[in-house]
């Protein structure tokens, strides 16, 4: 069962009015950089529960979820 | 042009939202109930799981707990159940901006017009509300809201039927009686009597039959059996006209005297009172519930020659309602006061010579009140009366009152009682 990780993100807001992450700090501390959004739909978290706009980023090549649920950010954590 | 009605019910909408939001409880049964301690211990609502137990709406936890030893109960976080309610909502207005709210859990969504196949409509709404929320949905789909609510109650989870005129005789008629809106306990009771059992039965009734058993609803109820049910279905924000305010409380521990009964009279009138202030309602009826240790429940209402909003009007006539009516045969354990018949606070009124003045002061005071709590939090300023004894009336039920599943609060004519 995956766990439900709140994360600290850096994220644009563009001047179409959209909010794109841009970096993440994992709870380790370690920061991520988005290198990609490839999606963004609202959707549920299956995994660790709850839902929000889903975002698919892809990260140091790996495609990964990170969730907007009102206003604050969570990844599904193994 | 037929009309093209969806009533859409989140299936199990409190436990769901728990399982949503806690995967780990989506393969155990799981109920949604009250507080043990301050006696709210019921079910409000179960899992597929939990149902499979015989486990009840409205049932206690100890019963359901002798049913399910493994039962996980989870307290309610109304907040969270309304943010969803509103995200539901959010997706059915995409369709159509004639979506009617029915508690939080209900819908109906108006789509006559639209160039879509409604059951393609129904489907997608499915989809996407399980997709999107992680809960799931069962739809109606019918040419009237009758129909298409006994639609989504017809086959459940995550599933979608469709009444039409072709069909409803084959899939509507044999259904209870009971199952239709509107008929309670007491109006099932009246049509068994004359053996209508099923709402066929009562399609193919004589209508003047029903009228003399049940009055102008008789043959409403004969006209919506036969698929005759003209009801719009009315957007939230015309809907949204306040019929009255109430507000309840099971004790955590049993009423025994008048001084008991003043004290939680306050304690309601208080939140009432303060709610009527928000919305700019004055209101002429004043209702009073009383539920007993056994359970039985009787209705109480006087209508006032003049309008009130003050908390004291209201407990005061809740009070005198109540000294007219209860003899203490047996000990309260809960009771609803509310008012209703309501009007704008500025709707011209006749003044009385006597206590206009007196009457105004006290609003007057109770808007300060208001004021002072809206700024300080609700603790800051409390009547005497309520210090006496915190266990019995400690808490504000101000920001509590909005939610009540509509299987636990009953159907309309349940209610009634001696008024």
């Amino acid at each position: 069962m995956s766990r439900k990780v709140y994360v600290d993100v850096i994220a644009l807001f563009t001047s179409e009015g959209r909010v794109m992450p841009h970096r993440v700090r994992w709870e380790d501390g370690t920061v991520y950089t988005v290198d990609q959004v490839l999606d963004i739909r609202r959707a549920a978290a299956t995994k660790a529960g709850g839902c929000g706009l889903r975002y698919t980023c892809r990260i140091r090549g790996k495609e990964t979820y990170l969730f907007l649920d009102d206003d604050r950010w969570f990844v599904e954590a193994v | 042009m037929e009309r093209q009605i969806l009533h859409v019910d989140c299936n199990k909408f409190y436990a769901s939202v728990e399982c949503c939001l806690n995967p780990d409880l989506r393969d155990k049964p799981v109920v949604v109930g009250g507080n043990e301690a301050s006696r709210h211990g019921i079910v409000l609502t179960k899992n597929e799981i939990a149902a499979r137990y015989d486990i009840a709406t409205g049932e206690t936890l100890w019963s359901a707990r002798r049913k399910c030893p493994d039962l996980v109960v989870m307290p309610p976080h109304f907040p969270m159940y309304t943010k969803f309610s509103h995200m539901v909502r959010a997706i059915l207005r995409e369709y159509s901006p004639l979506v009617e709210p029915f508690g939080l859990d209900e819908a109906w969504v108006e789509v006559t017009g639209c160039r879509r196949d409604p059951v393609d409509i129904a489907h997608e709404i499915r989809c996407r509300v399980k997709e999107e929320l992680g809960i799931t949905v069962s739809i109606g789909v019918s040419f009237n809201k009758s129909f298409a609510k006994l639609g989504s109650d017809y086959k459940k989870p995550d599933a979608v039927t469709v009444f039409s005129r072709e069909n409803y005789r084959e899939l509507v008629w044999p259904l209870p009686a009971g199952d239709l809106l509107f008929v309670g306990r007491a109006t099932k009771k009246k049509l068994e009597e004359r053996f209508l059992y099923t709402i066929g039965d009562v399609a193919r009734a004589d209508p003047a039959m029903l009228q003399a058993l049940l009055g102008k609803w008789g043959p409403a109820l004969h006209a919506v059996a036969n698929g005759r049910d003209s009801q719009p279905v009315v957007p939230v924000e015309e809907a949204a006209t306040v019929q009255s305010v109430s507000n309840g409380m099971t004790t955590p521990r049993d009423l025994t005297d008048d001084w008991d009964v003043q004290r939680v009279l306050t304690v309601l009138a208080e939140s009432v009172g303060r709610r009527l202030r928000e919305q700019h309602f004055v209101g002429k009826t004043v209702e009073l519930q009383l539920r007993d240790n056994q359970l039985n429940t009787r209705s109480h209402r006087v209508t006032l020659d003049h309008y009130i909003q003050a908390t004291d009007d209201i407990t005061e006539a809740a009070y005198a309602l109540f000294k007219s009516h209860y003899q203490w045969k047996r000990p309260l354990r809960s009771i609803t006061v509310g008012v209703s018949h309501l009007e704008p606070e500025d709707t011209p009124s006749q003044m009385d010579m006597n206590d206009s003045d007196r009457r105004e002061k006290r609003e007057q005071l109770d808007k300060a009140v208001d004021g002072l709590r809206l700024r300080f939090g609700d603790k800051c300023i409390r009547r005497a009366i309520l210090l006496e004894d915190p266990e019995l009336t400690g808490e504000s039920l101000y920001d509590t009152h909005t939610v009540h599943p509509t299987g636990f609060s009953g159907k309309t004519d349940e209610i009634g009682g001696d008024q």
